[in-house]
């Protein structure tokens, strides 16, 4: 089997593949900042002595933990505008997509660094007279955050991988974008390998300056 | 805002979304056993001294794993046939990447477990005659199954999760399902939120039983 | 003032279907060292963790300084217990400070900043107050030298010392001490005992659970000797742990075969 490689018909239409690339680290990066907010929030919830603030945030992870995020995209993007009466932009439906669904991972992120500090830290932190939330700011999450960074590492590394399915919702990042070259080039073999090859790039060199950040933050600590 | 809910087309569609459900089961069985035993061969290919075995492993473990599923299923879909010269079915096509994505992952959980085995066990062994593979075998393995049950169990969950992506290529699984039929009933929030639920009955007892496990271990050690 | 600080009435303390404290009563006077001793078990932690709060009641009544803490609820089964709201308790516990057994230090903080650490997130001291006030501190335990050490490269004494300043430096009306030589190498203990030595001689009213007897009998101007989750002898160190009356304070104190009092 001789196949004639054609690079050229990609590398002519770079420019579509780098605005893929935009959209996708756009994405990437919104729902980031947005999963941890979320991801906080529902921590805090789960680590709280209320039942009726627990049970919500237990079942919430326990939903995104255990479907595919492909349900949830299509549900964000068909189903709920339907509850709610307005419409989302790709965009929009994609972001709430993936920051909810990371939210419940980053959830587990931040429960599972609190409760790794030892009983001692609340238990000295209180006997000084501190209340819940100073202790938690002052001792519990500076030790805490330490912790969090490998897997807050991982668990970005995932979200940036999904961001992909957003190429179904006809979002252009980088996955929808060669789409649209191979549609234009009839080239999939070269298109669908640079996508591979620069999603490699980008996800291997991020990671990579991660676990440097990681390792400076353990010597520090 | 208002919405009645249908009901009566959750009923309709439920035979259609259990034989995509059967599909979806079928994907998963194929891709993690054949993923499990090639991961196995990867790893070990992965631990060994030598560079010509060693390096490719490598290769092949980054790959797959910085690199989306999505865009993995649709390389082997669209660009894949082309070296190989001849068209895949969309399921052969979407068992083939998962199987090879799964076998990246797993062979990288073999490999921690390997060499989280002291050098003394090899010794060991060597010292009373064994041969690399019979300690493999009696020794090495025995004593890292037990440990390595979560990650594995955890992998089966991303991977029934992962399934979903296949509907992208149009194999018939539940998700596929339950697209066609929100279109065809234009009930995309009845039929899709079901879809999740059933994802959700079909996951989470793995991942309830993969978290006592977890603790179960974690307790012994 | 009254003379009483601390009067604990029935006090309870169940962990599910254990039940550690059953009906401890126990009046506490201004400038009081009472030592706390019993086998391990019996539950004398537990009450002294109760009278700052780092176990809650599951019945009975502190009161400190007269005014009795918490507000009384009606619990799911019917019992009655109390309710502490998290201000009051956060104020109890300045006012009832705490060594613990295992020191409980910031480990990314300084010795300094460990102790000015309540002094400016809970008394708002003023940044500059609070580093002079944490240094005396820590001089009268002897680290003024270790201010900017981080705890994890100090000795285990040193450690608790850092502790017993932190603790002071709230200016409690009273110090608990929970086992505080209990996880130090014994030639570290001394340093130690010196330093809570020397508070007992300023008058603080401090409550001390320990194993060091020899210390006890010293230290304490009343001795408590509790059993099975209740005060089963109480007197002074001479009457309890050289004359005790009752058969299991005998026993107890008959298995410390050195005792150098």
């Amino acid at each position: 089997m001789q196949y004639q490689w054609d690079f050229a018909a990609v590398w002519n239409h770079f420019d579509l593949l780098i605005v893929g690339l935009i959209g996708t680290v756009e994405l990437a990066l919104v729902s980031i900042v947005l999963g941890v907010i979320v991801g906080f929030l529902v921590a805090l919830m789960r680590l709280s002595h209320r039942r009726a603030l627990r049970t919500p945030a237990t079942a919430f992870v326990e939903f995104y933990r255990n479907t595919p995020p492909i349900v949830h995209f299509f549900w964000f993007f068909y189903a709920l505008p339907i509850v709610i009466g307005l419409s989302f932009e790709p965009f929009t439906a994609a972001v709430l997509a993936l920051s909810t669904q990371s939210g419940a991972f980053y959830a587990e992120v931040f429960r599972g660094g609190i409760v790794s500090i030892e009983r001692g830290q609340w238990e000295g932190a209180k006997a000084l007279g501190m209340n819940y939330r100073t202790v938690l700011r002052r001792v519990i999450l500076p030790q805490a955050l330490r912790r969090m960074v490998a897997p807050f590492v991982d668990r970005s590394f995932e979200l940036t991988k999904t961001t992909a399915l957003a190429s179904s919702l006809a979002y252009a990042e980088l996955l929808y974008q060669a789409m649209q070259v191979n549609s234009i080039t009839y080239r999939p073999m070269e298109v669908y390998t640079t996508i591979a090859i620069m999603y490699f790039i980008v996800l291997f060199a991020a990671s990579n300056l991660m676990r440097l950040v990681e390792y400076r933050l353990a010597r520090v600590g | 805002m208002e919405y009645t809910w249908d009901f009566k087309v959750i009923l309709d569609s439920f035979p259609l979304l259990l034989r995509g459900l059967v599909v979806t089961i079928e994907l998963w069985i194929l891709a993690f056993a054949i993923g499990l035993s090639l991961g196995f061969a990867v790893s070990l290919a992965r631990v060994s001294s030598r560079g010509w075995l060693n390096a490719p492993a490598i290769g092949y473990v980054e790959i797959f794993r910085n690199t989306p599923v999505l865009v993995q299923l649709i390389w082997f879909y669209y660009a894949f046939p082309i070296v190989l010269g001849a068209q895949l079915s969309p399921f052969t096509a979407a068992a083939l990447s998962l199987t090879l994505n799964t076998s990246a992952y797993c062979a990288e959980i073999f490999r921690g477990g390997i060499v989280s085995i002291a050098r003394g066990q090899w010794e060991g062994a060597k010292a009373i005659g064994m041969t690399r593979a019979m300690t493999m075998r009696r020794v090495i393995l025995p004593q890292v199954l037990k440990r390595m049950l979560p990650a594995f169990t955890n992998r089966g969950i991303e991977l029934a999760k992962v399934t979903s992506l296949a509907s992208l290529l149009a194999v018939n699984e539940l998700m596929y399902q339950g697209r066609l039929l929100s279109s065809t009933y234009y009930r995309p929030l009845e039929i899709l939120t079901v879809v999740a639920l059933v994802y959700f009955v079909l996951i989470y007892p793995g991942s309830y039983l993969s978290a006592r496990l977890e603790r179960r271990l974690a307790a012994r050690d | 003032m009254s003379d009483t600080v601390i009067r604990i009435r029935n006090l309870h303390k169940r962990f599910g279907d254990l039940h550690v404290v059953k009906g401890v009563d126990l009046e506490v006077k201004r400038g009081e060292r009472i030592a706390i001793i019993g086998a391990s078990g019996s539950g004398k932690s537990t009450i002294l963790r109760c009278l700052n709060f780092m176990e809650m009641p599951s019945d009975g009544t502190i009161e400190l300084d007269g005014k009795v803490l918490g507000t009384e609820a009606r619990a799911n089964d019917g019992a009655a217990a109390r309710t502490y709201s998290e201000s009051e308790l956060c104020e109890v516990r300045t006012r009832v400070g705490m060594v613990f057994q295992q020191f409980n230090l910031f480990p990314h903080m300084t010795v300094l900043e460990n102790v000015m650490e309540g002094l400016i997130t809970v008394k708002r001291t003023p940044k500059e107050a609070a580093r002079s006030r944490a240094t005396e501190q820590l001089a009268k335990v002897g680290l003024q030298d270790k201010l900017h050490a981080y705890p994890g490269k100090l000795s285990g004494g040193q450690q608790q010392r850092v502790a017993i300043a932190r603790a002071l430096a709230m200016d409690p009306e009273v110090l608990l001490f929970d086992e505080p030589t209990s996880s130090l190498d014994p030639e570290l203990v001394g340093e130690v005992l010196r330093v809570i030595h020397a508070l007992a001689e300023e008058g603080r009213t401090m409550l001390l659970v320990t194993h060091e007897l020899g210390f006890a009998y010293h230290f304490a101007d009343r001795v408590v000797f509790i059993a099975d989750g209740i005060v089963y002898e109480t007197g002074t160190a001479d009457d309890v742990l050289k004359h005790p009356q009752k058969e299991r304070t005998q026993a107890f104190l008959a298995r410390f075969t050195e005792r150098a009092f």
